[in-house]
Order: structure tokens, then sequence, then C-alpha cells
């Protein structure tokens, strides 16, 4: 990777270091992120996210118990879903062998990428090999976890995106904030004006009167890209599955963008996670079934693509198939933890968390965000960031996210396995440990259980009101007391209520039948 | 890249230590019967998959096969359509209708640059299985199908299908391609017009693929 930097003198005489082909995204490196509370409190303060969010998640939640009742053995297909992707992590090894044997069998290049740079890298060297400067891409959520938009575009490559929503969050020099549709975040209006403003710069402008309709912003988009499918040499796409019975890969996906990158061009690079793999073709009915249910909420997505390879005389007739680890061998040594492998990305934990819906995706520093990101992230980088050691505690446990999870990836299991593996590491004394050390001390013999009851009632007896509102104290307890409204202990403590039920003969059974 | 594939299936193996070594994948048991008609599914199999193609907005004919050839070329005109695809392996009839109606029809034979194609009008082309639960149609590019650019790029596809490929639900339909991949041929899933719901989740019809599908269901009877 190295750049070769254009060097251009602009007018106030300091050189440009590098004249970008695509537009840059925000500054921020999501690995220097602040942590979860922090990204969060500041997200909550932009009401236009907040409503923004709040529309689609409920929208797109609703539809989905809808289409989802419409399956009576939807059950049955959890389940399943469940057992076929365990039945091929506890067999990956074997699983990707075959694959791969498939995949060569079929005429398709495997390659093997530890981690980002090396699946960065190999994109790189093939796209120059073709000699070409650009790539089209189909929205990916691998290739956003490697971050190979900036990586091709420091080797000099432009990598478009043809996906409409992440042709929104690129041009508008953004990061997506949520899996299925990354630019949940913007209204109709925000994106017209990004459309307005930024579609010339790199391509076909926006017809005249464009307006805020979305069939029109959507009808902007296929001209914008029309000529960058027609010319395009090299597409890169993720996977949604990949079989290893008979070497074929699949995507799914609703515009078109996606058979036009996989269909057009000459050279197709596709970027799979390992655990992307499934054993036979078969498995398919289960997860077709799946995910369009569970992610876009209909009863089918309007387009899939499978292939097996090289097809003589249709698509790509140079295929590549780069198998990436990139963390996820660390999460498969979990044994609690490897179950968010399971994952296949189709976003229903997102739209059904109420921390997500009212934080937006940005909040999670990481290109998984929303109940899946906070037990895959800290996973997939390990907990060494402030960002990643706040994130298994970005959850209420409320456990929506369980009930309507596709694949049955126990989320608060693994949320809580985390905390505890964060707090493990990270050793010394906590507030949390101090206080459950007083607690156990406390509870540990009735008499002095007994006296603090009795310190809460006298409390109870002279605070005015009924609640307990910020405290004028310092430090921590400060800001916990000024979010928090507590009752304050009841003026009898339960010990002294059921002594005097007790000798109050009679009135036992009457209270018993409440 | 060959140390990277060893490193990679070496802590794999290191992961899975807790994994018997006697232990067959098919040890974990798949409580699901492949193929399966789902119990309880529509018995006008043929009245759902209409219902379901529509609520995708596209159109749906039912027509016998002695209307297809006539329907075809009507469509198209209905379309104002200049040009067609009509790919090599499907019917002459097709071809001898439309072109009766003074458009200009293309068969891919020589191959059609990607240019030529967006500027083709329209594309008829068969198909391999129709899913009545889901309102899907499913292409396996075979001769009357051609390859996979020519049902993507052209803005109106005419589909046509059987009433005898039409399947309950996804598994049938499944089972029923299995050859299809047996032979390594490319597939492609259609539900509907191409779409999006990537502006507040609203959905609007026609963004890259065909932005009108016409779909002729031929009663095979």
């Amino acid at each position: 990777m190295t750049a070769e930097p254009t060097e251009t003198v602009a007018d106030h005489g300091v050189p440009a270091v590098h004249e970008r082909r695509t537009p840059a995204p925000p500054p921020v490196t999501l690995i220097g992120m602040p942590k979860f509370p922090k990204n969060a409190k500041k997200e909550l303060g932009n009401a236009q996210l907040r409503s923004n969010l709040r529309h689609a998640t409920t929208t797109i939640r609703n539809k989905r118990a809808r289409v989802v009742q419409e399956l009576p053995h939807w059950e049955q297909l959890r389940l399943a879903g469940e057992a076929i992707k365990n039945r091929t992590l506890r067999h990956l090894d074997d699983y990707l062998i075959q694959l791969e044997e498939s995949l060569t069998a079929n005429g398709a290049i495997v390659h093997w990428a530890n981690d980002a740079d090396e699946a960065n890298q190999i994109v790189i060297d093939i796209t120059r090999s073709k000699g070409v400067d650009e790539v089209v891409k189909v929205k990916s959520m691998a290739t956003q976890e490697i971050d190979l938009n900036e990586a091709l575009e420091e080797a000099g490559i432009a990598a478009w995106e043809t996906d409409l929503a992440e042709l929104i969050v690129q041009l508008g020099h953004d990061r997506p904030s949520h899996i299925l549709v990354p630019a949940i975040h913007r209204n109709r209006s925000e994106v017209r004006e990004i459309f307005l403003e930024e579609m010339g710069r790199y391509g076909t402008p926006p017809p005249e009167g464009l307006t805020d309709d979305p069939a029109m912003l959507a009808g902007a988009a296929r001209v914008h890209l029309r000529d960058k499918f027609m010319r395009a040499k090299v597409a890169v796409s993720g996977a949604n599955f990949a079989i290893a019975e008979t070497g074929t890969l699949v995507v799914v996906e609703s515009e078109g963008n996606g058979r036009m990158c996989l269909t057009l061009p000459e050279t197709l690079i596709s970027i799979v996670g390992i655990e992307k793999t499934l054993p036979t073709f078969a498995d398919l009915e289960v997860f077709m079934q799946l995910l369009p249910r569970s992610s876009t909420a209909e009863r089918m997505n309007p387009y899939t693509s499978m292939w097996s390879g090289v097809r003589e005389g249709d698509g790509p007739q140079e295929v590549h198939v780069v198998l990436v680890d990139n963390g996820r061998t660390k999460v498969l040594a979990d044994e609690v933890g490897r179950q968010a492998l399971r994952c296949i990305r189709c976003s229903a934990c997102l739209n059904i968390c109420p921390v997500y819906e009212r934080v937006g995706g940005h909040a999670y520093g990481s290109v998984y965000p929303g109940p899946i990101g906070a037990i895959l992230t800290p996973q997939l980088r390990g907990t060494a960031s402030e960002v990643d050691k706040s994130l298994p505690y970005a959850s209420s446990l409320c456990g929506a996210c369980f009930e309507v999870c596709p694949v049955r990836i126990n989320i608060p299991e693994v949320l809580v396995h985390l905390r505890n593996k964060v707090v493990e590491e990270n050793p010394g004394p906590s507030l949390q440990n101090i206080g459950m050390k007083a607690g156990g001390w406390l509870m540990g013999k009735g008499s002095r259980f007994g006296m603090a009851g009795k310190g809460a009632e006298a409390f109870g007896t002279v605070w005015p009101g009924s609640k307990i509102g910020p405290l004028p104290i310092p430090g921590w307890a400060a800001g916990w007391t000024g979010a928090r409204d507590m009752k304050k202990p009841a003026t009898e403590t339960f010990r002294d209520w059921w002594k005097k039920r007790e000798k109050t003969a009679g009135r036992g059974d009457q209270e018993g039948q409440a | 890249m060959s140390s990277s594939r060893e490193a990679i299936l070496g802590r794999i193996r290191s992961a899975l230590a807790d994994v018997p070594g006697t232990e067959d994948s098919t040890d974990i048991a798949v409580d699901w019967v492949y193929g399966q008609r789902p119990e309880g599914a529509a018995d006008d199999m043929l009245g759902l998959f209409v219902e379901r193609v529509e609520d995708y907005r596209a159109v749906v004919d039912r027509i016998t096969s002695d209307e297809l050839a006539g329907r075809i070329a009507d469509v198209l005109a209905e379309h104002e359509v200049n040009s067609v695809v009509i790919p090599a392996g499907a019917p002459e009839q097709w071809r001898e209708a439309v072109a009766g109606r003074g458009i200009t029809v293309l068969s891919d034979d020589p191959v059609l640059s990607h240019r030529e194609l967006d500027a083709t009008g329209g594309v008829v082309t068969a198909s391999r299985v129709g899913i009545a639960e889901t309102g899907t149609i499913v292409l396996d590019h075979d001769a009357d199908q051609g390859r996979r650019a020519l049902s993507l790029v052209p803005d109106l596809h005419v589909c046509v299908i059987g009433s005898d490929q039409v399947v309950s639900d996804v598994p049938e339909a499944v089972a029923r391609l299995q050859a299809s991949i047996d032979s390594r041929q490319p597939l492609t899933w259609i539900s509907g017009p191409s779409a999006t719901s990537d502006i507040e989740l609203n959905r609007v019809e026609g963004v890259h693929g065909p932005r009108t599908l016409h779909v002729l269901l031929v009663d095979a009877g």
C-alpha cells in the first residue's frame, strides 16, 4: 500500500499531499473513538437523527413482524438456521477446504487473508494487474470492516460504491450507521442536498430540478452510476453465503447494482469472511427464508445472484475469492462468544433495540453497530480501546435482540460474558467491586442487615418528598444521581411490617388473596 | 498466500480444541426436512403466485400457450419498445411475432456489448422456477434465458413462466434448482422489479435493474 501522492501546489503555497479520487470520509478513525456513553450522549443531542431513526426502525420492525407471522414454521426455521451454522462453525476447517476445492474446480482463484491489510493488498494487486484505476463495489460489510475503500484510495484506485445508501454515505463524506440501510440517519432533503453538492464532481450530475422525492433521487443514482457500470473492468463484492459443496457464492440485494457488478466487469473479486460458509446448496432453503424477512422485512428481496466460479460466455471470466479471517478465529476460540459468528447480517437486532433506536449507529464506533456490533466488535478487535471496552455495556439486556435473531444468537448471554471478560482483563479496585464487597458484608449477617434497614427507615422519615433527586456530592455519584430519580426508602422496613402482620391475627388470610 | 492459508486453518483448529476429534459434522442434528412443501400451503398455488408477484408491483398476465407469442409482441408494443433482445434458445415463434410488429429483434449472437444492450429497450426470457409463497421467479440462464446481463441491462423484462414451473415455497424451488447448480449454472432470483428502500425506508421501484417486470404465466393445460 505505497501511496504515490500527487504533488500539487495549492494557492497558499502549501503542497497538497494527496489528490483524492473519491469523496473523503470523516477524519475521525473508528479506533480512536471515545467510549460508547460519550458518543451516545453526543448523538442523543441530534434531534434530526433521533427522529429519522425512530421513524425508520419503527416502520421496519412492524413490517418484519407481519411477514414473520405469515410463516407458521418460523421457529423451526430459526432452529434449523442455528443448527446449520453451528454444524459449519464446529467443522469450519473442513468446510473451508471443501469450499476452496469446489471454487478452484469451478475456475475461481482462491486467496486467504489473515487480516485487513493482506485482504486489501490482494485487491490492490489484482486491480493493478488489470491496468485499471477504479473498481465498482457491491455493498459489503466485509469490505467496510477492512476499510478497503481507503486502502484503494491510498493506492490511487477509486472505489465507487453502487448501493444507493452507500452512495449517499460516500458522497456525503459520511460513515454508515446501519448494516442494511447505511444512510438511515439521513432524510430525503439531506440526500437531495448531498446529491446536488457532490454528484457532479464524481461523474454524471443529477438532473435539473432535482426534488427530494425518493423516486427522483433513486433515478438520479441510476443515471449517475450507469456509466460507471458500463465501463468498469473490475468489481469488488462480498457474499452473503458461500456454499462449500458446490463452490457457489450468493449475494442478496435489492437494486440491481449488485447484479451489475457481478455480471458486467471482466474481473470479479469477492471478499468473504470465513464464517459465511454453508455446507450445501440445500441449506439455502432455510436461509433464503430467514434472511429477507428478517432484514428488509420482505417475503423475498428483489434480486439474489448465485454463481459458481467462472461461467463461459456469461459474466466475469476471472473470478477471485478472498477468504478473510481478520479476527474471526479469535471469536471462534471463545466457546460462549463464537455464536456471534452465526450472524447473517440481517440487522433485525438493530431495528428492535431501544438503545440503537435512540443513539444510532455511529456511537458504536464500528462498522457493526447495534446489539450484534456490541458483541462482535469487541471480540474481533479485542477490548484494548476505550470504545471496545465499553461496547458490552451498550445494552439494557432487555433481550429483544435474541427474540428476533433469525439464527438465535443469544446476544444478552454474550454481552454478560464479555462484561465479565472486560472486568477480568482490567483488574484493580472498581466502584462495582467495592460496592459488592460492602453489600456482601452487610447482608452476611441478619443483625447487620436489620441495622441497615433501620438506618434507611430513619432516612426515609426525615427526607422531604417521595423521590431522591440530584445529591450535593462530588465526583461520579453526582453525575449518577443527576440523571436518575430514586424513590426514597420506606418509612417502615419490611422486617418490621412482617412482625406487625404476624401479631395481627386474621389479617394475613385476607392479604394473601390480593 | 499459502502461508496465510495454513495460519488461518491452524488458528481454526486450535480455536475448536473443545470439539471432540471424533465428532462428525452430521453429529450436530439439524431438525429440518429438506425440500418439503410446507404444511398448510395454499391450494390455489397459481393464484397465490400471481397475487404475490403483483405485490411487488410487477404485472402478471395469465394466458394460454396459444396466446403467448402474440401477447409478448403486445406487451413490447404497449411499452413502445423499438428493439428487444430475445435469447437464441427461445422459441422461434416469439421472434417471429415480435418482428411482425416492426420491432427490431436481437438474439445476442454475436454477443452484444454493454452499451448496445443499454440501448436496447427490452428483453424477453423464459425462466426455470416460480415460487408462489414469495412471488419469486428464478432464472438459471439456460439458452432460452440467455446470459445474465441480458435480463439486467434493458429497462423492461418480459418473463415467461409455465404454470407447471410454479412451486409452493422456497424449499421445493431449491430442490428443483439443484440440477442447475450441479451443472454450475448461475441463478438469478427475481422478486418484482428493481427496488430500493434506502431513503427513509420508502420503497421505490426501479433503480439499476429493469424498472418494469411483466410476467406471462402460461397455463400448461
